[in-house]
């Protein structure tokens, strides 16, 4: 394993995904926002969510560069296609498993079908995060595909 | 948005709409119930409702299904509007708000944006028409409607999403929107919310409790504004009100306040001169910053002199007539090709106003900024260089043609009222370098600043006229000219002053204590302009006529309508409202002529630059008793 290029280039990736998140976003093709999600999870302060949100979410981003870091060292090899799958498999398993069941997990997260109740009043996302906006999927694949391919392309198997 | 053929539909009069907002944004709520003007998620977004200048361009209504008499009021100290509808079949009463407050203890944050409205009724049993009917985008929009059950009624259009939801519950119409007709009985609520959300997930609070908790905790963040306001005098539920609405049309997240919520209502029923006030005007600036410290809002002035001082180093040392809410340049002026009020046509979004030349705003910056150091406000040096920035400019351009304070499309004039508010400028700035503020060329400003005066008084006085005179070497009159003893141009009780003001009365008087703003053969038929009615008032009481300016404030505040709001300008004819609605201008004047009134009847010193005139001599000084 090597811990150095796991460190350095999954920082990396993870600020890279973020960036690009919140650029859809910014441009309008999504309401996904994973720093809020995540930090309301924490508090249902706005600003504070945002916050904690963005740092929950690199250390995730951290976490995750391990799995890829291990399935590289079993790989044999990293390289960019390879991560790119990875990344590709990564987002197919947030949009279709973790959005529709995010309500169940989220202390916050109001239900599809009981509605919003006095302490769960987020939006649920909905399968493959539509609730989110149409392009959401797009904007999740993209982001994810690129920490792949960048942590395919940078991380050296040991 | 399709067009429909025939003429446009009676509409709903000016006066009676009603404000409710967030300090984001503002709908307008008109008598009978409905929500026909709202931009989302600012104020100079593109509309969600825009019934109110196009029958097709979006509503929300709740609305007695029998004929009801409607009475309205805000909550005592508040920005919750209270609809009663009385009928035979019995009395609802209708609550507006848009959600404002910190939700401390609260299980989540608010939602992004969200209108609220509460129906009770009161006795008997009400039908009541539900309309929710959309049309973001100015109607241009693809939109994407979705029923989800407990989750609301759906509209995404890019990444905007509206969520209506009803409790009762009314479903999604085939044909998108919501419609349904309600049945309340006496002691029953019926409660409807429209959430926005473009920053991210919705927030959809439970409306059974959320709906009253949200009241309440609205009502008490505007009381506890309100208790904040410093104003004892006899007009105090007048001049609440006014700061209340000035309130409502600060963009909180800036400071910024925007001239009105509106677009493209008409100045004249029919005609074309049809503006988009959503912007802020650097010339409202001295006026209101003198206001909000007038009435004890130190914060909410400092925030607007920040916004001032951040929004012109941009453009220094230029300054625009007109920014966005953020600083930058409005957009350009275009037609939306809609219907109109009363097929008041064009439909303007965005201001043409922007590419002119309006040579007072340096006056008006500056003034403002003399008032925020006046109040005990403090200068960096970088501040400090800028407004001397504007000094320089000033004393190179003051001799050009500019369009002046009305923005008039007829192009550049010598205005008086300019060339004065160019001499406050150089005045106020050699007065802040007496007090050790900013380093300036002082000769030279002394040098420019004196010959101003002099052209004014040798080109502007024209003894044929026996006024001042609208613009160098002109025959006709401006009621701007009466602020000019609040600048320290002139006394008020100045000859010239004096006899400026008569004349005033006299040629641009419109009947029933109105004036025009400026000749109303040149005006297009345009109706009284309210905050120039106020200027009168104050100078008045200036002028040390306390009596005639109490009777004319008194005669003035009753051209407000039923909940104390007004309009840009006053149709003499009948009293009606003209113009974008609320106007912050006119409710500025309302302010400051209410505190110069207290001042002045308390015998109060007037401010330094007033007290340096109070002396005999010349024809702008005070006569000798």
């Amino acid at each position: 394993m090597n811990w150095g290029a796991w460190a350095v280039w999954g920082l990396v990736a993870t600020v890279a995904l973020t960036t690009l998140m919140a650029g859809g976003q910014g441009l309008g093709l999504t309401r996904m926002n994973l720093p809020f999600l995540l930090g309301t999870i924490f508090t249902p302060d706005r600003d504070r969510a945002r916050l904690l949100g963005i740092l929950v979410q690199l250390a995730n981003g951290w976490i995750f560069a391990l799995a890829y870091a291990f399935a590289f060292q079993v790989w044999g090899e990293a390289t960019w296609w390879i991560g790119a799958l990875g990344g590709l498999v990564h987002s197919a398993f947030v949009l279709t498993v973790i959005m529709p069941v995010l309500p169940g997990l989220h202390p916050r997260m109001a239900s599809e079908h009981k509605g919003p109740t006095a302490h769960r009043q987020l939006e649920p996302p909905g399968f493959l995060g539509l609730h989110y906006g149409y392009r959401t999927p797009l904007s999740v694949v993209v982001s994810h595909v690129v920490y792949g391919i960048l942590l395919g392309s940078l991380y050296r198997v040991a | 948005m399709e067009r429909r053929p025939g003429p446009p539909p009676t509409r709903t009069p000016i006066g009676d709409y009603a404000i409710v907002g967030d300090c984001r944004s503002a709908a307008l709520v008109s008598r009978g119930g409905s929500i026909d003007w709202l931009c989302w998620p600012r104020f100079a977004s593109p509309t969600v409702f825009g019934a109110l200048l196009d029958p097709d361009a979006g509503r929300f209504s709740v609305t007695p299904a029998a004929p009801a008499r409607a009475t309205r009021r805000y909550l005592p100290g508040t920005n919750v509007l209270e609809t009663t509808f009385e009928s035979d079949a019995g009395v609802v009463v209708l609550t507006d708000l848009m959600p404002v407050g910190s939700d401390e203890g609260g299980p989540l944050a608010m939602p992004e944006h969200e209108i609220l409205r509460l129906a009770r009724c009161e006795a008997g049993e009400v039908d009541l028409e539900v309309e929710y009917a959309p049309r973001p985008g100015f109607g241009r929009w693809k939109l994407r409607w979705r029923d989800t059950g407990p989750l609301g009624v759906r509209v995404e259009a890019g990444a905007h999403l509206l969520v209506f939801r009803s409790e009762p519950r009314l479903p999604l119409a085939p044909a998108g929107g919501v419609r349904g007709r309600l049945r309340l009985r006496a002691g029953e609520t019926a409660r409807f919310s429209v959430v926005h959300a473009v920053d991210g997930p919705a927030v959809l609070p439970p409306l059974a409790q959320w709906g009253t908790r949200a009241a309440d905790r609205t009502a008490a963040f505007w009381r506890r504004w309100s208790s904040r306001l410093r104003y004892r005098g006899p007009y105090r539920d007048a001049v609440l009100r006014s700061a209340l609405a000035l309130r409502l049309l600060a963009y909180a997240p800036s400071g910024a306040i925007v001239a009105a919520p509106t677009s493209s209502l008409p100045e004249r029923l029919g005609g074309p001169l049809n503006w988009d006030y959503r912007f802020c005007w650097l010339r409202d600036a001295s006026f209101t910053v003198r206001a909000l410290f007038g009435l004890g809002y130190a914060d909410e002035a400092e925030e607007f002199v920040g916004w001032l001082l951040h929004t012109t180093r941009l453009t220094r040392p230029e300054l625009r007539v007109l920014y966005d809410l953020f600083g930058r340049g409005s957009p350009r002026e275009r037609d939306l090709g809609w219907d109109g009020y009363c097929g008041s046509r064009p439909v303007r979004i965005g201001n043409g106003a922007r590419d002119q030349l309006q040579l007072d705003v340096y006056g008006e910056v500056i003034d403002a900024t003399a008032q925020f150091l006046h109040s005990g406000g403090a200068l960096d040096r970088e501040t400090g260089r800028m407004l001397a920035g504007f000094g320089d400019y000033v004393c190179r351009h003051w001799r050009l043609p500019d369009e002046g304070i009305w923005e008039p499309r007829w192009g550049r004039r010598q205005n008086t009222h300019s060339k004065a508010l160019c001499w406050t400028a150089l005045d106020r700035l050699l007065r802040l370098h007496d007090r050790g503020h900013l380093r300036i060329d002082v000769a030279r400003f002394r040098r420019e600043r004196d010959a101003i005066r002099a052209e004014i008084e040798a080109r502007a006085w024209r003894p044929s006229l026996g006024s001042y005179s609208a613009e160098l070497d002109g025959e006709t009159l401006d009621a701007a000219l009466l602020v000019l003893p609040w600048y320290g141009y002139a006394a008020a009780r100045a000859p010239r002053m004096r006899a400026t003001f008569a004349r005033i009365c006299e040629r641009l008087g419109a009947g029933r204590g109105l004036l025009y703003r400026y000749d109303p053969s040149a005006a297009g038929g345009e109706g009284a302009f309210g905050v120039c009615c106020f200027w009168a008032a104050e100078y008045l009481a200036l002028a040390g006529r306390h009596d005639a300016a109490l009777s004319l404030l008194e005669r003035l505040l009753g051209y407000a309508n039923d909940v104390g709001l007004y309009a840009e300008e006053i149709d003499p004819a009948t009293g009606a409202a003209l113009g974008n609605f609320p106007q912050a201008f006119t409710h500025v004047g309302l302010v400051n002529a209410a505190l110069t009134l207290e001042r002045t009847a308390a015998h109060e010193h007037p401010l330094e630059h007033q007290r340096s005139l109070v002396a005999a001599g010349e024809a702008w000084r005070e006569a000798p008793p």
